[in-house]
């Protein structure tokens, strides 16, 4: 997965430094920074798609990033139907995309 | 759960420009304030916005979005006004009981006075493929780009050049993102000529009189095609320009946030140029509901200064309603700020706003007093 960080910037200067955080996704380990959300997080190792729609089976990602469109929901520690773009990285973290509305998984 | 019920003077619903502003306004007074906010991050869009802001010294200008944002949240924080983060508000009752989830439980805030500042949110454009992975508001990748510092895309076609597409281009290429070109399908740029401008020296092309015709790509998008349309906004054949892009951003408007006031039985409008359906209310903000006050986008969409001043008045007015200024205070602290607003309001899409503010006043007149 390629990375999408942006280190330097003309107006904020260098990336400043964060804790790492460890999320799982689809089962793979996805190394985050502190304060990402997990939309940032996976828009950073290249991801796009989100979910899969539940009628046509098409993908989504994200659209407004701000917590308004719901585009963005994956299923996240079992918990389905997750807004991505507003919500935190915590480790061990469990994200998967989503298939259609989703299920709860939550032992 | 009914037995956890927090008490406060006024609930704040938004932590944008203009919830604290109002908090900020309401906290010198020594009342007792809650700002509720739904994201992890208070500051609304503020914290994206890196470019100067304009006008008077009043409306900070010359300030970058996220320095007024950082300001804002200091004074709260000196004012002891909690901010609590995470924490969506999904009902507003007319008895300003207000149903929130906060760590995972149902909590419930029975406020005096309740001031609705949830903002706006972008508009989408329907054509074949807009739904594909990549092509977003330009707000969100200008979210991605300079509050979380990601890159959505590398190449990118923006469709909108009113202010907000202009601004985002430019924070694209700030941010190494080749900017391919921006589309508009009217036939001058909606946004400030000092944007436009600046983008132009960098050599970015401006599509006039062009709009979408389709984004295509295997689960994400990696080709966009614009063409040109006439005045009746028919595409002219053969006029198709397809380009090679993996982000394309949208900026044709946001529309107000309303969903809380609607829900909550509002009077509601629809005007165009404020972006749509909005709550009815007067010069002070208050809405039909009374003790229910609105400020910033959701009431309007304009900007963060425009936000914050009315974020300001409506807790001139909550404070009004609390009995914690006198009728002669009152009166001062909003012609002041009314003249502040019409500072803001000049220029033509200023003036627009202005006079559509004054048309939604006069139906409030008509419909909530029932004065003709």
């Amino acid at each position: 997965m390629s990375n999408r960080r942006i280190e330097n910037h003309p107006i904020l200067g260098e990336l400043p430094p964060a804790a790492k955080v460890l999320i799982v996704v689809d089962g793979k380990p996805l190394s985050a920074r502190a304060g990402d959300t997990v939309a940032s997080a996976l828009v950073a190792a290249g991801w796009t798609a989100f979910r899969r729609t539940e009628k046509r089976n098409e993908p989504r990602g994200v659209f407004c990033a701000i917590g308004k469109c719901t585009d963005c929901v994956m299923t996240v520690n079992g918990v389905p139907n997750v807004r991505t773009c507003i919500t935190l990285v915590e480790d061990d973290m469990q994200v998967e995309t989503q298939e259609g509305l989703g299920a709860w998984r939550i032992p | 759960m009914a037995d956890s019920v927090t008490q406060c003077e006024v609930a704040v619903i938004g932590a944008g420009p203009a919830g604290l502003s109002a908090a900020v306004q309401l906290g010198e007074m020594g009342v007792d304030t809650i700002v509720l906010d739904e994201k992890p991050a208070a500051g609304g869009q503020l914290f994206k916005q890196i470019h100067k802001f304009f006008g008077s010294e009043r409306h900070m200008a010359g300030m970058r979005g996220f320095e007024i944002g950082r300001l804002l949240l200091e004074r709260c924080e000196n004012l002891d006004i909690p901010v609590r983060l995470n924490c969506p508000v999904w009902a507003l009752y007319p008895d300003k009981t207000l149903g929130t989830t906060w760590q995972g439980q149902s909590a419930a805030i029975a406020a005096k006075q309740v001031i609705v500042a949830t903002g706006a949110a972008e508009n989408a454009l329907s054509f074949p493929g807009w739904t594909l992975p990549g092509v977003m508001g330009a707000g969100a990748a200008q979210t991605l780009v300079n509050y979380h510092r990601v890159r959505p895309g590398e190449r990118a076609l923006v469709v909108g050049a009113g202010n907000v597409g202009l601004i985002v281009a430019y924070q694209l290429l700030q941010a190494g993102i080749e900017v391919v070109a921006i589309a508009e399908a009217m036939h001058t740029v909606g946004g400030y000529m000092v944007h436009a401008s600046k983008i132009r020296r960098m050599g970015v092309p401006f599509a006039m009189n062009h709009t979408v015709v389709s984004a295509e790509g295997a689960g994400r998008v990696e080709r966009c095609t614009i063409a040109a349309i006439d005045e009746s906004f028919n595409l002219r054949e053969g006029t198709e320009k397809t380009f090679d892009v993996d982000l394309v951003c949208i900026a044709v408007g946001l529309s107000p946030a309303v969903e809380l006031c609607a829900a909550m039985g509002m009077e509601m409008t629809h005007v165009g140029e404020l972006g749509g359906r909005i709550p009815l209310h007067d010069s002070v903000l208050n809405t039909s509901i009374d003790g229910v006050y609105v400020a910033g986008d959701v009431s309007g969409v304009e900007e963060a200064s425009s936000a914050m001043e009315e974020g300001r008045l409506a807790a001139v007015s909550a404070l009004t309603a609390l009995g914690r200024i006198s009728r002669p205070q009152s009166d001062e602290m909003k012609s002041e700020i009314a003249r502040s607003l019409a500072q803001l309001r000049r220029g033509p899409f200023g003036m627009t706003v202005a006079s559509r503010k004054e048309d939604v006043c006069r139906r409030y007149e008509e419909q909530c007093l029932k004065i003709v």
